[in-house]
């Protein structure tokens, strides 16, 4: 009994630290890359002792800000939900990820740790029970502040959740009748197959309309652009969060970023394969763990120290430019390149071509959640990146393409999924 | 009655099927703004942003900074008290007291001279309308700045030895 609270305690940690580390490293995105987009430099003053990781020091300022910032709150709110809000959109966008598997098993000691918090065989209707809850939190927000803004954000945020969640559980839908499953361990897993032996049997590659319907309601859910209209500055101020601020619009704004991660690994982990490799299954990952451990170590040691190499030309280049602490950083950031591309390569002295089971069953761990991690990275960004490139809809236009244009393709994907699988089966 | 030269009906052009499927035409979108970031990424030196406080842009010798007043031979304002400038000026910041000089064949000085810096619109009138090019905004100081109002109110000393370094 101890160890599995143990080890659910354990995987509770990873998960939280996963979206926890994820969101200022969003929000650097979000500014450093919307910045390169529209060809400027974006955040680069802030600095802990002249290092300044391209912007990444400032997240921290952000934070620091945002803890001593007078907490104004409007007079006629409702006290309690007003308090409440912000904390239930961040509890809603944490709950999802109970059910996201990071990696299939790892075999310890004999016991094998299933690497998801909670393997729910219903993890498909918790997903869509949770989302729907994530509405309230914006509801209530708007609602409890007690301001016609934030009141019209929440009016939105609700109706553009019950027109999308439709949408959402339709394109899941067809999941389910392909892989006859609602346990998301159970999609993933049967994602790591392939098609006529060459093509990984991903979501997107049995159901395409329903990822695209899925990835328009999930852009709707997490009220990202082109669907922000419950935040839209130019017409309803901040919306929803309008009346925060201090600690609780931090909360609100962490997590709108948590909900990007977590729509993100349910993009992922639906649709692209969660931690599934394309053709490196387990077992062939488990038979040349240490080749394929030898190489990877090897190329990450290579690619550190051309990285480092890099930052070394850039500190002789910007000598002379700043005349302050700030001119070290280069110098600093190769020479950390530097050691982690020796240590790399020092580690091959340990002959990890002759790793044993037990290092193995940890390789493939690790590879497989850091492909998870990769592929949650790409989809968050892929948010950022279409944030900054395309124009939102109107609020009619985001009602008419829920209903009159997504609800019947998803009904006619469902339909063609069906008959499809009648005369595949017959 | 509509205006000769515009049409009378505003059309818009049909979307084809492919611009109405919406995804293809954010992927091209994507791929717009794609290239942008990477161009950047891979050559951040070549971005047009001036990294102000080390970086500044040079600007041309007629650029109308802060103001200064210029002197004579012995270092007395060439300013005859005329009043030219504060009349002409639109936003009413120039303050003059004039008084008589010890030279009869100079007939005026100012006793005080103060602009408010922060009613001045920079419009350069006042240059404009000095008869003894007393008046210039040559300094190319545009870095104004101060923790109260008052300090923004400058006298005749200070605008006598205007000088490059930015502060009030």
């Amino acid at each position: 009994m101890v160890p599995l609270v143990l080890e659910a305690f354990a995987k509770i940690v990873f998960m939280f630290l996963l979206i926890m580390g994820f969101v200022p490293l969003l929000i650097w995105a979000e500014r450093k890359g919307s910045a390169f987009i529209q060809d400027r430099t974006g955040p680069n003053r802030a600095a802990v002792l002249g290092i300044r990781l391209a912007g990444l020091v400032h997240p921290i300022a952000d934070v620091l800000k945002l803890v001593f910032k007078e907490d104004v709150v409007p007079a006629q709110r409702h006290r309690f939900l007003y308090a409440f809000a912000p904390m239930l959109v961040m509890i809603v966008a944490m709950s999802t990820y109970a059910v996201i598997p990071f990696g299939d098993y790892l075999e310890v000691g004999g016991r094998r740790i299933p690497l998801v918090v909670a393997d729910l065989k219903v993890g498909m209707l918790y997903i869509l029970a949770i989302a729907s809850l994530g509405t309230y939190g914006v509801a209530l927000g708007g609602w409890a502040s007690n301001s016609k803004y934030t009141f019209l954000g929440a009016m939105r945020s609700t109706a553009s959740m019950i027109s999308y969640e439709i949408t959402m559980a339709l394109s899941l839908l067809g999941l389910f009748m392909i892989f006859g499953t609602l346990q998301i361990t159970q999609i993933v897993a049967g994602q790591g197959e392939l098609i006529w032996g060459w093509l990984p049997r991903w979501g997107i590659v049995v159901q395409p309309v329903g990822f695209l319907l899925f990835i328009a309601a999930v852009y709707a859910e997490t009220n990202r652009t082109p669907f922000d209209m419950t935040e839209r500055d130019s017409e309803i101020v901040a919306g929803y969060h309008t009346e925060y601020s201090s600690l609780k619009f931090a909360l609100f704004f962490m997590a709108e970023y948590a909900h990007m991660v977590v729509a993100a690994a349910l993009i992922a982990a639906l649709f692209f394969g969660g931690y599934q490799i394309p053709w490196l299954p387990r077992p062939m990952l488990e038979a040349h763990a240490g080749m394929l451990l030898t190489g990877s170590l090897a190329a990450g040691g290579c690619l550190s120290l051309v990285v480092a190499w890099l930052y070394f030309r850039r500190a002789r280049r910007e000598r002379g430019w700043y005349n302050d602490s700030r001119e070290r950083e280069p110098g600093f950031l190769g020479a950390v390149a530097a050691l982690v591309g020796l240590g790399l390569l020092g580690s091959l002295t340990l002959a990890p071509w002759s790793v044993g089971a037990a290092g193995a069953s940890i390789f493939v761990t690790v590879a497989q959640t850091g492909c998870f991690i990769a592929k949650v990275a790409f989809f968050a960004w892929l948010f950022i990146w279409v944030r900054w490139t395309v124009p939102s809809f109107r609020y009619d236009q985001v009602m008419r393409l829920g209903w009159q244009i997504m609800l019947p393709v998803g009904l006619l994907n469902l339909a063609a999924t069906a008959v499809w699988l009648v005369i595949a089966h017959r | 009655m509509p205006y000769k030269g515009l049409p009378e009906v505003v059309t818009t052009r049909r979307r084809s099927f492919w611009e109405s499927v919406y995804f293809v035409e954010v992927c091209k979108g994507l791929a717009v703004t794609g290239r942008h970031l990477l161009r950047n990424l891979l050559r951040t030196g070549e971005m047009p942003t001036v990294q102000y406080p080390e970086q500044r842009r040079d600007y041309g010798p007629r650029f109308r900074g802060r103001h200064r007043l210029l002197k004579r031979e012995d270092g007395s304002p060439r300013c005859v008290a005329c009043m030219m400038c504060s009349t002409v000026c639109p936003a009413d910041c120039i303050e003059i007291v004039a008084a008589e000089h010890a030279d009869p064949a100079i007939e005026k000085y100012p006793a005080s001279f103060t602009i408010d810096l922060l009613r001045c619109v920079y419009c350069g009138l006042c240059e404009e309308a000095c008869p003894c090019d007393a008046i210039r905004m040559d300094t190319g100081i545009y870095e104004i700045a101060a923790d109260n109002r008052q300090a923004f109110v400058v006298d005749k000393d200070f605008l006598l030895h205007n000088d490059k370094d930015g502060t009030l």
